[in-house]
């Protein structure tokens, strides 16, 4: 490895003083995603066109063009946001053949920049799961340790970037599929706040709690990425005017001013000792350079993880009602239409999909809406007004992300309830659509990565990364074995 | 409890063929994390408006004029089956 393990910045920098070229860079990306992703599976579709790109970025550096902040840099995009021409599946049976006519704005935000898109990453079908073992193209590894998962939904995205395969990936982040991940792969990931960052063009989930985001190998690098991608989009209706700062030249690693909120229903008696430990570990970091830290409650924290799954698959159930066989994706021809739409997406969608969109439209059904999906959008805004209190007397909130370390393949996939409680801590955050971010906080006794999480107000990512880069100062970096 | 008939009714409504087996698997599925969803009923949520968004939702308004677009062939070319430029369908109305 000459080039990916070093920093996006540094190799970037190299690119542009064309001390190296693209084409080097995006040649090691691609060597190493032929020899170590053939077990790791993290991607599900190559571009062919990358060598090609990465030539063109050099050519236009050599004529002294002025080249963007991810110039020749390769990066890899999650099977959810739309790549012109080059297929785009949200790892579902349904969508195997679809080649989009166009790309999402991350993507061209991205290619805009400089961005070598490497490839598309492996995921839960449609964003849904939390393990990556609801793919159509199968179980991503964890690079930590190739018999445990890599998380989900991003797990690919997640994977690719601890084994070094890119600098940096895209992710989604719904309820926690950038941060649980980016946890158990021992990298950093953060979701933006809602409206952040334009969901155009990205394979919808659940509209008002999708998130795009991006995985990186350092606080600075995860900083730059988002900065490319983040701004108002015209083509959101829901994507904010709200000015980007430049993040990383304003990293402020001074917290004599923060004051950290510890939310003690986060802290239970229950919460894995290990996982207690790391996070405690994290806070007194922020203390010895000069953080405050408070004891703060977050009431209704053990409602999230109904009102989430009440939420999101209401809004699936609408959202995946497109895949009918009309007008892309594949479909099981019959003579009757009704007959055609029912065969399509019964034998199109895998299980988990299936259960989710009739456990939405079942919400969302007369006679149940108020009991539930009305219900759920209510205690949304408790838990949104929560959060609003706390963030009136402290600047963060830093927690676990995760309840354990990667589990073992197949350990939960026939436990539902389980699988779903393990967002517990990440998806209060998709409901009152604030900044959240894992951040790498050491390593448990059994060898595997955990992650700490950073939770601002609205629109704070400075916050985050500034705590981000504290935490990344002390502690020590720990990479996979033969990695 | 969702019995394998409420199945049956919404899986018609989500136009899903389910084989028998995961009617059967849906039943027990739904049932049992709906029991564990019953719990948001326990939280007083009197005089509470629901949100569906958790930003304020801004108005941005903009010329109406014609940007990049994407040409019929572009539109139509992942259709299962196309005539033209229309997406072809079997019979709406019963023949």
């Amino acid at each position: 490895m000459k080039f990916l393990n070093k920093s996006l910045l540094e190799v970037r920098n190299d690119i542009v003083s064309k001390k190296i070229k693209a084409v080097d860079v995006v040649q090691e990306s691609l060597s190493r995603i032929n020899t170590l992703d053939k077990e790791l599976n993290s991607f599900v579709a190559l571009n062919d066109k990358a060598l090609e790109q990465a030539e063109a970025v050099d050519k236009k550096i050599q004529a002294g063009e002025n080249q963007g902040p991810l110039a020749g840099i390769p990066i890899a995009v999650k099977d959810m946001f739309c790549t012109k021409d080059l297929r785009t599946t949200a790892c579902s049976n349904i969508l195997k053949n679809f080649v989009p006519p166009y790309s999402a704005t991350v993507v061209k935000r991205l290619e805009a920049a400089g961005a070598i898109i490497v490839g598309k990453t492996n995921c839960d079908e449609f964003a849904m799961g939390s393990s990556n073992e609801n793919s159509a193209f199968g179980v991503v590894k964890n690079p930590w340790d190739r018999a445990r998962v890599a998380g989900g939904s991003s797990g690919g995205s997640a994977s690719a970037v601890a084994a070094r395969l890119a600098f940096g990936s895209m992710g989604t982040d719904t309820g926690g599929s950038i941060r649980q991940p980016a946890s158990l792969c021992g990298i950093y990931g953060i979701k933006p706040t809602y409206g952040r960052v334009s969901r155009y063009g990205i394979i919808a989930y659940a509209s008002s709690l999708d998130q795009a985001g991006p995985f990186a190998g350092s606080t600075k690098e995860a900083s730059e990425i988002l900065k490319v991608i983040a701004g108002y989009d015209e083509k959101d209706s829901t994507s904010s005017a709200e000015a980007v700062p430049d993040w990383t030249q304003n990293i402020s690693t001074d917290m004599s001013k923060m004051t950290i909120g510890i939310p003690k229903e986060y802290f239970g008696d229950d919460l894995n000792p290990e996982i207690k430990k790391i996070a405690m570990n994290a806070i007194e970091i922020l203390k010895s350079k000069g953080a405050k830290t408070k004891e703060i409650s977050l009431p209704h924290t053990k409602f999230a993880i109904p009102v989430y799954y009440l939420v999101a698959t209401s809004e699936a159930s609408s959202n995946l009602a497109r895949y009918d066989g009309v007008r892309y994706g594949v479909r099981i021809p019959s003579s009757d239409i009704n007959d055609m739409y029912a065969k399509t997406r019964g034998q199109g969608f895998g299980t988990e999909v299936k259960k989710r969109i009739m456990l939405g439209t079942f919400a969302l059904s007369s006679g149940y809406y108020d009991a539930y999906y009305k219900k759920a959008s209510q205690v949304r805004h408790i838990i949104l007004k929560d959060f609003a209190k706390v963030f009136s007397e402290v600047d963060a909130i830093v927690c676990p992300v995760t309840t354990s370390t990667a589990f073992k393949i197949g350990e939960k996939i026939k436990d539902t309830i389980s699988m779903y409680y393990n967002d517990i801590f990440t998806t209060s955050v998709n409901l009152a659509g604030l900044p959240g971010m894992s951040v790498p906080g050491g390593l448990a006794s059994n060898g595997l990565p955990v992650g700490v999480q950073i939770i601002a107000p609205h629109f704070k990512e400075q916050t985050i990364f500034n705590i981000s880069q504290t935490l990344e100062d002390n502690i020590e970096k720990k990479v996979p074995h033969g990695i | 409890m969702i019995d394998e008939k409420t199945v049956e009714k919404i899986a018609n409504l989500s136009r899903l063929s389910l084989t028998d087996q995961e009617i059967k698997d849906y039943s027990e599925h739904l049932s049992n994390i709906l029991k564990h969803f019953e719990e948001v009923a326990k939280v007083n949520t009197d005089g509470v408006e629901p949100i569906v968004t958790p930003t304020p939702i801004e108005f941005h308004s903009r010329e109406d004029e014609i940007k990049d677009q994407l040409l019929p062939d572009e539109s139509l070319r992942n259709a299962p089956e196309r005539s033209g430029y229309l997406f072809k369908v079997p019979p709406v109305i019963g023949s």
